[in-house]
């Protein structure tokens, strides 16, 4: 089956996870912006890394077949400075008009602080300046509940936000209906120990349905696993789900909400000159 | 989406799994309990995880979702008005 991670740090992955996703029917990635794993010193390692993902990184994917998308942000983790994030804010308008930057991301809380709220809200606003849409970090463990309803009251009350084109990532069983309700996407992200599992996920589609659903790998620089969607298909298979209720989640879900992006140009894998592995 | 499958045939795939976690959670507790230099203080970490253990006792629905909360931070309503954040347009 194909499928598209909707939420992955291929920069911090190898060539190889490359093409094993390929092999496992992977076509498309979206890369939101992310931590280093160190806080960047200046706003010059921000518009490197904004280069790599603009520049670079779509190209390593197309050596598998696999088309790269990407979100500029300055990470939750690195708001604390609040300084450089409103330089790194005004530098990213520089890359939105670039092929394959579907919005800005991924943006959100992390410690649930004054200064991560101050700089999401800068955010949200040069989005709907620049009519972007928009992927959203929640915090981990102890912080997800609050923070996420934290979010939610920030873009619940601006009513320029198209609540449509808005995705809620790494949701869980205690923070899913309160962003399905308010209108917004949601992500499932399937990550080991501090988020969800395939299990878990396949839960949560049963009892939340599949409308405004994805589930993502998030892989990264830690211990992650980049083949966890296809972990899921399989999770759902093994429940006696039908090919197309799981492609619905894996496959058509993404490319409907990217569809809304204007850099969100996708050759369908039947089209493509060239079949990947 | 309705569940597919009736719950004998998901006990027959999961009863193992969930003796198995079970297993694990009391090897773990016995663990704590054998440790040297015990906290006599109760550490808020263990109030949580007994909550949590005698919450999936209970015949209710959603328990994983209640497990959750039991640990999470508490949502405060009124964090804008704390914070000295305007609220939007």
């Amino acid at each position: 089956m194909y499928y598209i991670d909707p939420h992955i740090h291929m920069v911090s992955r190898t060539t190889d996870d490359y093409e094993t996703l390929a092999k496992m029917g992977c076509v498309a990635v979206s890369e939101p912006a992310f931590w280093a794993g160190y806080d960047r010193g200046s706003v010059h390692g921000f518009r490197d890394y904004f280069e790599q993902l603009t520049g670079f990184e779509p190209k390593r994917s197309m050596w598998y077949g696999i088309q790269h998308f990407t979100w500029l942000c300055i990470n939750a983790k690195e708001a604390e400075n609040v300084s450089l994030a409103r330089e790194v804010i005004s530098m990213i308008p520089e890359f939105l008009s670039r092929p394959g930057v579907l919005g800005i991301g991924e943006i959100g809380l992390n410690k649930n602080t004054r200064n991560e709220a101050i700089v999401f809200l800068e955010h949200v606003d040069l989005a709907m300046k620049t009519d972007e849409q928009i992927l959203i970090h929640t915090p981990h463990l102890a912080d997800k509940y609050a923070g996420t309803r934290m979010i939610l009251d920030m873009l619940c009350d601006d009513q320029r936000i198209n609540r449509e084109r808005v995705l809620v990532d790494h949701v869980e069983e205690h923070t899913i209906r309160h962003v399905l309700d308010a209108g917004f996407w949601a992500g499932m992200t399937l990550y080991p120990v501090s988020k969800c599992t395939p299990a878990r996920a396949a839960d949560m589609v049963e009892i939340f349905g599949p409308e405004r659903l994805l589930v993502n790998s998030a892989g990264d620089w830690g211990p992650s696993k980049p083949t966890a969607v296809p972990d899921f298909i399989l999770e759902m298979r093994r429940r006696g789900r039908s090919e197309s209720e799981i492609q619905r989640i894996v496959y058509d879900n993404p490319l409907m909400f990217f569809g809304q992006s204007r850099n969100f140009v996708f050759t369908p894998p039947d089209n493509a000159v060239g079949k990947p592995c | 989406m309705s569940p597919s499958r009736p719950s004998s045939v998901i006990l027959d795939e999961e009863f193992l799994p969930i003796r198995a976690k079970l297993l694990e959670i009391a090897a773990a507790l016995d663990r704590i309990d054998r440790a040297c230099g015990k906290d006599p203080q109760l550490d808020p970490r263990e109030q949580q995880l007994a909550s949590a253990i005698k919450l999936l006792q209970s015949d209710e629905p959603a328990r994983a979702e209640k497990i959750q909360r039991i640990f999470s931070l508490e949502y405060d309503e009124a964090w804008m008005t704390k914070y000295r954040i305007e609220r939007a347009r």
